[in-house]
């Protein structure tokens, strides 16, 4: 019995059942190998709930689990850290055609990709708040900690987000969203559309000044930066 | 490599579980020790490390891996293996083990501890990871023995004797899950009091308990599963005692890894424990 034909047994519901694996009486062991399928599948898919909750709130916990188990049988882990299943559980939703009618669903999958990985990633230490007050700090660069992420969407994600942990019905239209992790818990901040482009510019290394001109008419730039200080998302100032 | 210094005291952890962490810090509890889940803290960084580092300082860690497939057909994944040795060099722990089962085969990672057959073949497979694993971490490992829900009808020797020649060949330690006893038993229609009879207890460095679920085959028998998301059954509490008087005192865990309860629970899950490793040490 090699590994290969247990597996594809495992993971196919009605398939028989591979040669040789027995019952005390020497029985085919049907219902006992339904323990393994059934183990494999599910702590897959309660990995994917707790990596996505609000994903599994906005589609209901049926649909959440026929869309896992498709995701699953498609995408297996590839790594045993399972904190980090499911990087592509966004693009995966955005090409499944059941959740069509629900076209921000893959963005807010990515803002949930996004928190997770502000979560898990590396510490550092930011910049004092006096380094900051330097005169010259527009003229500089800086760089960013690699806890910050963002993504830009069609949609109001953060409020979609929001909402499915019981916030306010959202409204209006698309926003940039930043991602900074003041201390060990992530926080998702909307911005104005455009508003990515600033943050770009920061991390190909342009100076501070040069990118804040990049920014969109409406972004309200004392917010955003205060968003990023108050994030610990600049960990170095550096002459260009 | 071996070694002996650092070991578990012979008291009783519990599996950490993050919203755990103030409880355990307070101490007026009889835990001794903590096992984590090694693949859970195999971040970069943030908060998961964080309250590594702090339990750390207080408690003697054991770090107990799930997913290095050491029972699979193909190599030991180099990657995973790697960040094993990143971890436990950091954080230098009283122990490490891993389970006797598979989870890794070309397409993925299946998160569930797969069964194998005891065969010549396969106890040869089992030991060259030991001694990769071994001679990579530079310490020696607790290999555990699994639950069982069916058997292999290629199988060639029973489990104990796999075990025993596992731990001549390479020197690992064995890790002795007493409700895996219990459950595989009672799935396989053999006597759970001989196999701890015929245990190689000299070479156990570690107890796991946990709770099971009870379900039937088709046939109706009972048909056990390792669940570990309830208390440990009382057959399994007598089970353990009868261990404690065949094999002496060991460092015990209670395991609680789904419907996680509230740490009262579990304290005093680990009490039952502790009451019962006391009158052995006594």
């Amino acid at each position: 019995m090699r590994e290969q034909e247990f597996l594809r047994a495992a993971l196919t519901p009605d398939a028989p059942v591979p040669a040789g694996l027995v019952t005390p009486t020497g029985q085919p062991a049907e219902r006992r190998f339904n323990v393994y399928r059934n183990n494999i599948v599910v702590s897959l898919k309660d990995a994917l709930s707790a990596a996505f909750p609000a994903i599994q709130t906005l589609v209901g916990d049926a649909f959440f689990a026929a869309m896992a188990g498709k995701y699953i049988r498609a995408h297996p882990p590839k790594s045993p850290i399972l904190p980090l299943y499911g990087a592509d559980f966004p693009q995966f939703i955005a090409r499944f055609e059941p959740a069509g009618n629900l076209p921000y669903l893959a963005d807010v999958a990515h803002l949930e990709v996004s928190l997770r990985n502000s979560y898990h990633a590396a510490d550092s230490r930011p910049v004092p708040p006096a380094e900051l007050s330097d005169p010259l700090l527009f003229t500089r660069k800086v760089v960013l900690a690699p806890t910050v992420f963002w993504l830009a969407s069609r949609y109001p994600v953060t409020q979609l987000h929001g909402f499915a942990s019981g916030g306010e019905k959202p409204a209006g239209g698309g926003e940039d969203v930043l991602i900074t992790r003041p201390e060990f818990d992530p926080l998702a901040t909307a911005f104005p559309t455009g508003t990515i482009a600033v943050l770009e510019a920061l991390r190909d290394g342009i100076a501070l000044g040069e990118a804040a001109e990049l920014a969109p008419k409406t972004l309200d730039l004392t917010k955003f930066l205060g968003t990023l200080l108050s994030g610990g998302a600049i960990i170095d100032i550096q002459e260009v | 490599m071996l070694d002996q210094t650092k070991h578990l005291p012979a008291g009783v952890g519990v599996g950490y579980k993050s919203k755990h962490f103030s409880n355990i810090l307070q101490e007026d509890h009889p835990v001794k020790w903590l096992e984590i889940h090694a693949e859970n803290y195999m971040g970069a960084g943030g908060r998961p490390l964080a309250q590594l580092r702090a339990l750390s300082d207080r408690f003697p860690i054991s770090v107990h891996g799930v997913g290095l497939s050491i029972g699979g057909e193909g190599r030991l994944d180099a990657e995973h293996l790697a960040r094993l040795k990143h971890l436990t060099d950091a954080l230098d722990p009283a122990s490490f083990s891993e389970h006797l089962a598979w989870s890794t085969h070309d397409a993925g990672y299946f998160n569930d501890l797969l069964p194998l057959p005891y065969t010549e073949d396969t106890l040869t497979r089992v030991c060259d990871h030991i001694d990769e694993v071994q001679d990579t971490l530079g310490r020696q490992m607790l290999l555990e023995n699994p639950s069982s829900y069916l058997a292999f009808a290629e199988s060639t020797m029973g489990e104990v004797a796999f075990l025993r020649q596992v731990v001549q060949r390479t020197g690992c330690g064995l890790l002795l899950d007493v409700n895996n006893v219990f459950v595989s038993a009672n799935n396989l229609s053999l006597d759970p009091h001989e196999y701890i009879d015929s245990f190689p207890h000299e070479a156990v460095g570690e107890i796991h308990l946990g709770g099971h679920d009870e379900d039937h085959d088709e046939d109706g028998a009972p048909l056990l599963i390792d669940s570990h998301g309830r208390e440990v059954a009382d057959p399994v509490w007598h089970l353990y005692t009868y261990t404690l008087a065949t094999g002496g005192p060991k460092p015990t865990l209670i395991e609680w890894d789904t419907d996680v309860p509230e740490w009262d629970i579990l304290a005093a899950e680990a009490g039952r424990a502790a009451l019962r490793l006391e009158q052995v040490l006594a």
